[in-house]
């Protein structure tokens, strides 16, 4: 320290740097360490246990084609897309209902967020019961009087990914809910009397000055759904375990089979890396877009 | 003195396995032996072993067909943390883990005792053996080509009782009429067995060993194999729609109860109507290899011991082992589960009528074909289930397209 007041750059803030540490092995040896090390091994022919036996593409051209892998990702483009507009819609519709300042909103806010307490395993199972066509809604309404009722939702290829969207709907919607309405409660109830004093409908301040607004939510809410989304997995194996067929696969589905119970490490990680080059390639461009540095003054938020 | 009985204590809370006592050690053994049936079997060695004074049968049932527990018990062998001994099927499950050196080697006691001597088919203690070193013991032979009926569900129906595939499947209009589900089946395994069992006894014993033993995709491509597709192309059309999700003992007892006339189901099957107290030939009747070729293969269960740093552990192992291959467990053992026993110098008198068919067809050595689990990998088989649940589920599939894409799988197994 002798001769410089100032001390050495390297050591300024020396307790945060030190703090930091721990996070920053994590960062790069768990994540970036494990990712490097799957993406290596999807190349190998390993089975049970890792072995560096290079086979180039081969485990990626068996995977592109396997129906069952097809079928997953296909499937979890529908349920991505379902969840995903369905949970921020009807979220943001709970939200604005319980923020007219009813009656009993403690209660609707618990019954509302009651079911992502449960597990998914959970939901699986109650909605399996729900939905299966001997015991649940079909038998329930044929009971009534509707003899030929059909809802083979669970039952018929074509529609079990539904199923999962319902139930994982169910589940979602509440949180995404609580999340909505702790945005509009931060929205100013200075904007809502300058929009009642300009006449405009309550429906066009939502859309047009109340959405706009809360765009940090909105941001917040669809990284934890997109997170939810992609690695949807108990939901599936509790509600249809990927049946009828493979109908209701999704792609963490099928790398756990294969790697865990078929013994085949380098198909699963090949399945993994996929997944991984998905997420990355919707993921860059749009964090890039959205977190890149902007002027403070040149561009007015709207 | 104290502070190590703490731990001990605190050990034994979180990890049932690790607490050793001197000179006698807890063993704890996992399998995933959970039905009715199949849980009274597993009480049968619980119970022999703790006779047997000393060590202590820690039971670790794991909840869930095979394919749940598989995952968890070789993860745990993996990750360091092994069991006493677990229950796995006799074949490739464990090769990998063998081939790791994770596995005490039962070589010495094996040669003592002579199993090689009594264990027939000798197939048996060859899926154990691993360069010329044995890794596990055999415990019971269970077949999959096995079919169960209730006569009165045909008798209600008015349909003649069948006594071979064929005449099932022209019996199943009336009973469909009658409202009684003509095949009941399950979740993805089952109906892959369903697959099986089809190729062993409707395609006979020369295609069936063509593909398993050559990989041959010549006789996957054959019209012998197509008609194999075809007849299961029949049954996806008896199978009423509940049967997704369902597990295997259910379906048992909807054939158990008369709701269905007929399953195709390994010979577990047995122990199900044993417990409920249903009388073979009278209450229910089976069709060794569906009526047509009464071949039978010879899987089954089998305990492998992963090595353990303790030598109790061990020692513990090696009085299993050898309990686990003697007589008196045998019967007893096999009766409780409804499979066959792997020697064949014990007295079997006691074994109902459907057990004495399956005894009688495994006395000759030529109806005994190799299972599936010891002809492929689990990667392969879990392909060949892909595309038969894919299949069974999907009616619009093909026959031509399903054989096609069977060829390829078989094309690439090794």
């Amino acid at each position: 320290m002798a001769g410089s007041r100032r001390p050495f750059a390297p050591l300024r803030n020396l307790n945060a740097k030190i703090a930091a540490v721990p996070m920053i092995v994590t960062v790069l040896v768990v994540f970036i360490g494990c990712t490097l090390w799957t993406v290596v091994y999807s190349f190998t022919s390993s089975r049970s246990l890792p072995t560096l036996d290079f086979v180039g593409m081969d485990q990626y051209v068996r995977l592109f084609r396997t129906s069952r892998w097809t079928v997953s990702l296909k499937n979890l483009a529908i349920f991505g897309v379902l969840s995903l507009s369905f949970s921020l819609v009807l979220g943001f519709i709970l939200a604005a209902l319980m923020d007219q300042k009813i009656r009993f909103e403690n209660t609707f806010r618990t019954i509302f967020l009651y079911p992502h307490a449960l597990s998914f395993i959970v939901t699986g199972l109650v909605w399996q019961w729900i939905l299966t066509p001997a015991y649940g809604v079909q038998k329930v309404v044929r009971d009534l009087g509707f003899e030929t009722f059909n809802f083979p939702i669970l039952t018929d290829g074509r529609f079990a990914i539904y199923a999962i969207v319902i139930a994982g709907l169910w589940q979602g919607t509440g949180l995404v809910m609580a999340l909505m309405l702790a945005g509009l409660r931060n929205i100013d109830d200075e904007i809502w009397k300058a929009a009642r004093v300009d006449g405009i409908p309550a429906w066009k301040t939502y859309l047009f000055i109340v959405i706009p607004m809360m765009r940090p939510v909105f941001i917040t809410t669809l990284v934890i759904i997109s997170a939810t989304i992609v690695k949807v997995y108990d939901l599936v194996v509790a509600l249809t375990n990927g049946g009828p067929g493979i109908s209701s696969e999704v792609p963490a589905k099928y790398v756990y089979d294969l790697m865990f119970s078929r013994g085949n490490l380098g198909q699963g990680l090949a399945a993994s890396t996929i997944m991984l080059t998905t997420v990355l390639i919707i993921l860059v461009p749009w964090a890039l877009l959205e977190f890149r540095p902007r002027y403070r003054k040149g561009e007015v938020s709207k | 003195m104290r502070y190590r009985s703490v731990l001990t204590a605190l050990a034994t809370s979180t990890f049932l396995f690790a607490a050793s006592q001197a000179g006698a050690a807890d063993l704890e053994v996992t399998h995933w032996w959970t039905s009715g049936g199949e849980a009274a079997a597993a009480k049968v060695l619980a119970e022999s072993y703790d006779k047997l004074g000393g060590d202590k049968w820690v039971d670790g049932a794991i909840a869930g067909s095979g394919s749940t527990a598989r995952p968890i018990i070789v993860s745990r062998i993996l990750g360091g943390n092994p069991m006493g001994a677990t229950q796995l099927n006799t074949g490739r499950d464990a090769e990998d883990l063998v081939k790791a050196g994770l596995m005490t080697d039962l070589t010495e006691l094996a040669t003592k005792e002579g199993w090689a001597d009594f264990i027939r088919p000798a197939k048996l203690l060859d899926a154990c053996k691993y360069e010329g070193k044995i890794y596990c013991v055999p415990v019971n032979i269970h077949s999959w080509q096995w079919m169960w009926i209730n006569p009165n569900a045909f008798k209600e129906a008015g349909a003649v009782v069948p006594t071979n595939w064929n005449e099932f499947v022209a019996a199943a209009p009336k009973l469909k009429e009658k409202g009684i589900i003509p095949l009941a089946t399950g979740d993805a395994w089952q109906i892959d067995g369903v697959f099986r069992v089809m190729l062993a006894n409707l395609g006979g014993k020369d295609l069936y060993l063509k593909i398993m033993d050559e990989k041959s995709t010549e006789a996957a491509g054959s019209p012998e194999m197509k008609a194999v597709w075809q007849a299961f192309a029949d049954a996806r059309d008896l199978a009423d729609p509940g049967y997704v999700g369902r597990q295997w003992n259910e379906a048992t007892s909807l054939v158990l109860t008369g709701k269905a006339a007929g399953q195709i189901m390994g010979d577990w099957a047995q122990g199900e109507f044993g417990v409920a107290g249903k009388v073979a030939g009278t209450d229910y009747d089976c069709l060794p290899g569906l009526g047509v070729h009464p071949v039978l293969d010879t899987g089954g269960d089998a305990f492998y011991f992963p090595k353990n740093a303790n030598p109790e552990i061990t020692k513990a192992q090696l009085k299993l082992a050898s309990m686990l291959v003697s007589k008196e467990t045998q019967v007893a053992f096999n009766l409780a589960k409804g499979s066959l026993p792997i020697r064949g110098d014990v007295d079997m008198q006691t074994a109902n009528a459907c057990m004495q068919k399956g005894i009688k067809i495994l006395a000759d050595n030529n109806n005994v074909l190799p299972s599936y689990e010891q002809a492929f990998s689990s990667d392969t088989q879990g392909q060949i289930e892909d595309l038969t649940t894919e299949f069974f589920a999907d009616k619009n599939m093909t026959v031509e397209d399903a054989q096609a894409r069977y060829v390829e799988i078989i094309g690439e197994a090794k």
